[in-house]
């Protein structure tokens, strides 16, 4: 067991090694970045089903016990996630290889995606606050550089946003790590939700809104989002859409992790989680509705979808976090589709531009069926995977009597499903018109058929997750309950 | 010694805020900077006061200083070095392509401009 949890953080690592070691062979390095997230991947899901099993574990690294050492801890909620996040991992890569672009023309391309890799499975195993701020220092760095890779002019503008962004953020939390550390001489998730209980009041709600503040801008809430919308849209395809599908779910999940296991029942920000959720719903999708290009009006639904999230932490009860759990892992299958049929969009027809392209429908019709199934998961229509994450989370929202909020993510929903069809009667319908861009030539037909079929696998594995909602939905409520009860995590990092 | 600590962690976030505020690219990768510092020193400083050095020599854990924090701060520099360094060389890179040292607006800042001004000038 304790391989099966230290394995998907150290396995990227060493193979992100040898990819540089190999870095003059193309294939090697391809070969080398498929094995190693194909067989993190079913790791994974295997120690997702043996935890499901048997009950969260617990491992220190380096036998240095808890609350001093590093401890990494695997429980329903981390690997459910970490499945999730690898198999995009695996076909995003896979889309990589089929586009021409960054992955061909740079040698850092591999290596740094699968640091990526270790830093996204560190974030969501880790067990202490510190070493969570090194995963995600991980994931960032490798982030600004595959925002980077090119160097274009367009890249290095909005990748400093994004940069310096990242960078305050992380700044914030290091100075939130001290004050921890100050306050209750931990750093240890567990052993802080013990510490944290005996805290004056002024204190802990300090903690706790900084912890908020920082997650938020990685995760992207209501105010704290700007910063997104700019800085997404002009890296590479394959490049957004995993950014897309992963980091900022990455800062969702911290978000409930923190919020959940370190603060006791009666001192979480609920209120406040819901009004941040309720306005980020919706001026994402506002933002969303004024966009005409495709990247940058899917950004901006990323904003939005955020607030769902955000809304079934806020209720603060195992079906709202159940609810929450589940949307993330629609939230990561869905939003990498999109982004991914996106960028194929944007190479048949040479721009993004909705209202220069047209016709596709008849031109592409695989990718007018590819683009409708996950446009109309997202929006929230039956029976795709987004109406089983809404459908618990109206339901939990109404069993815990907050109608507003409930109000708000259902008006948000049909503004969703507006600008996805407004996209679909650009793009998909109207009269063809489209010039074939210089870098579709490029594009041999073994690359073409990388880029389509591995998107028509992640169109697949989001039906799968409606085909087997209700099993999913049952795991997502087993992994809210330890969350919220938080006495099983803190057993077995911890001991009895 | 922890006051004056105290005092310098604060005078090192008042001028990486003030420096970030700023447009120019230099600027902004030492307010980043000096920001990392004072969150380091921050850290250094939460692990209580002055004391002998842990894992040198015998005596009572009261006498140690707490060796934790100071563990989290070599990480924490390490990692703000190389930050530095990345934005450096993009700030070196941006300085190549566009010949001056200013962060640019964002695209929807210069939709949002140019609309304005064509709103207030039709012709």
């Amino acid at each position: 067991m304790d391989a099966l949890t230290t394995l998907p953080v150290l396995l990227p690592l060493l193979g992100a090694a040898a990819s540089i070691g190999v870095g003059r062979w193309r294939n090697a390095q391809r070969a080398i970045g498929i094995v190693t997230l194909t067989a993190v991947t079913v790791l994974s899901a295997v120690a997702l089903v043996r935890v499901d099993r048997g009950g969260t574990t617990a491992v220190a690294i380096g036998d240095w016990g808890a609350p001093v050492g590093i401890t990494l801890v695997a429980d329903r909620l981390a690997l459910l996630v970490l499945v999730a996040s690898m198999i995009m991992l695996l076909a995003v890569l896979v889309f990589a290889i089929g586009q021409p672009g960054a992955e061909t023309h740079h040698v850092g391309f591999h290596p740094v995606y699968l640091v990526l890799a270790a830093g996204v499975a560190l974030a969501l195993l880790t067990g202490d606050l510190f070493n969570l701020f090194v995963a995600f220092e991980m994931m960032l760095m490798s982030s600004y550089v595959l925002i980077t890779l090119g160097g274009r002019r367009d890249q290095i503008r909005s990748g400093m946003t994004y940069v310096i962004i990242s960078l305050i953020a992380s700044s914030l939390f290091l100075v939130t790590l001290g004050l921890v550390y100050a306050a209750t001489g931990t750093v240890n998730m567990a052993d802080l939700s013990g510490a944290v209980a005996d805290l004056p009041d002024g204190v802990r709600s300090g903690i706790a809104v900084l912890l908020v503040v920082v997650f938020g801008i990685k995760a992207a809430i209501f105010p704290l989002f700007f910063w997104l919308p700019d800085s997404y849209p002009t890296a590479p395809t394959p490049v957004t859409a995993i950014f897309a599908g992963l980091l900022t779910k990455v800062g969702v999940y911290a978000l409930i992790r923190t919020q959940t296991v370190v603060f006791p029942e009666s001192t979480r920000p609920g209120t406040l989680l819901l009004v941040v959720a309720g306005l980020t719903m919706v001026v994402g999708v506002l933002g969303a509705i004024t966009q005409y290009d495709i990247k940058r009006l899917l950004s901006f639904h990323i904003v939005s979808q955020i607030g769902y999230m955000v809304m079934g932490l806020g209720l603060f009860t195992v079906a709202g976090v159940a609810g929450a759990v589940l949307y993330i892992v629609h939230q990561i299958v869905v939003k990498t589709t999109l982004f991914m049929v996106g960028g194929l969009v944007e190479l048949r027809a040479g721009t993004g531009e909705i209202d220069r392209i047209g016709g596709l429908a008849r031109l592409e019709p695989v990718l007018a069926v590819l683009w409708m199934l996950p446009a109309l998961s997202l929006a929230g229509i039956p029976p795709f995977s987004g109406f089983v994450g809404k459908l618990a989370l109206v339901d939990a929202g109404f069993d815990a009597g907050e109608h507003a909020v409930v109000a708000v993510s259902l008006v948000v929903s049909v503004m969703t499903l507006f600008s996805m069809m407004k996209i679909w009667s650009n793009v998909f319908w109207e009269v063809p018109e489209v010039q074939p861009s210089p870098q579709a030539e490029q594009s041999t037909p073994f690359g073409r058929g990388l880029m389509v079929g591995s998107t028509a696998a992640v169109v697949v594995v989001g039906l799968a997750i409606a085909l087997w909602a209700g099993p999913l939905h049952d795991l997502t409520l087993r992994a809210a309950e330890e969350l919220l009860d938080g006495s099983t995590y803190r057993t077995a990092v911890l001991g009895p | 010694m922890t006051t004056l600590l105290a005092i310098t962690a604060g005078v090192l976030f008042a001028t990486g805020t003030y420096l970030l505020l700023g447009r120019q690219l230099s600027r902004l990768v030492i307010g980043i900077g000096l920001l990392g510092h004072g969150a380091n020193i921050l850290i250094v400083l939460s692990g209580g006061g002055r004391g002998r050095p842990a894992f040198v020599g015998n005596g009572t854990a009261e006498e140690m200083t707490d060796p934790l924090p100071q563990a989290l701060v070599l990480t924490a520099i390490v990692i703000t070095f190389a930050v530095t360094a990345f934005l450096l060389a993009m700030a070196f890179r941006s300085w190549l392509l566009n010949e001056d040292d200013d962060v640019e607006d964002d695209v929807e800042d210069r939709r949002v401009a140019a609309a304005l001004a064509e709103a207030e000038d039709p012709s």
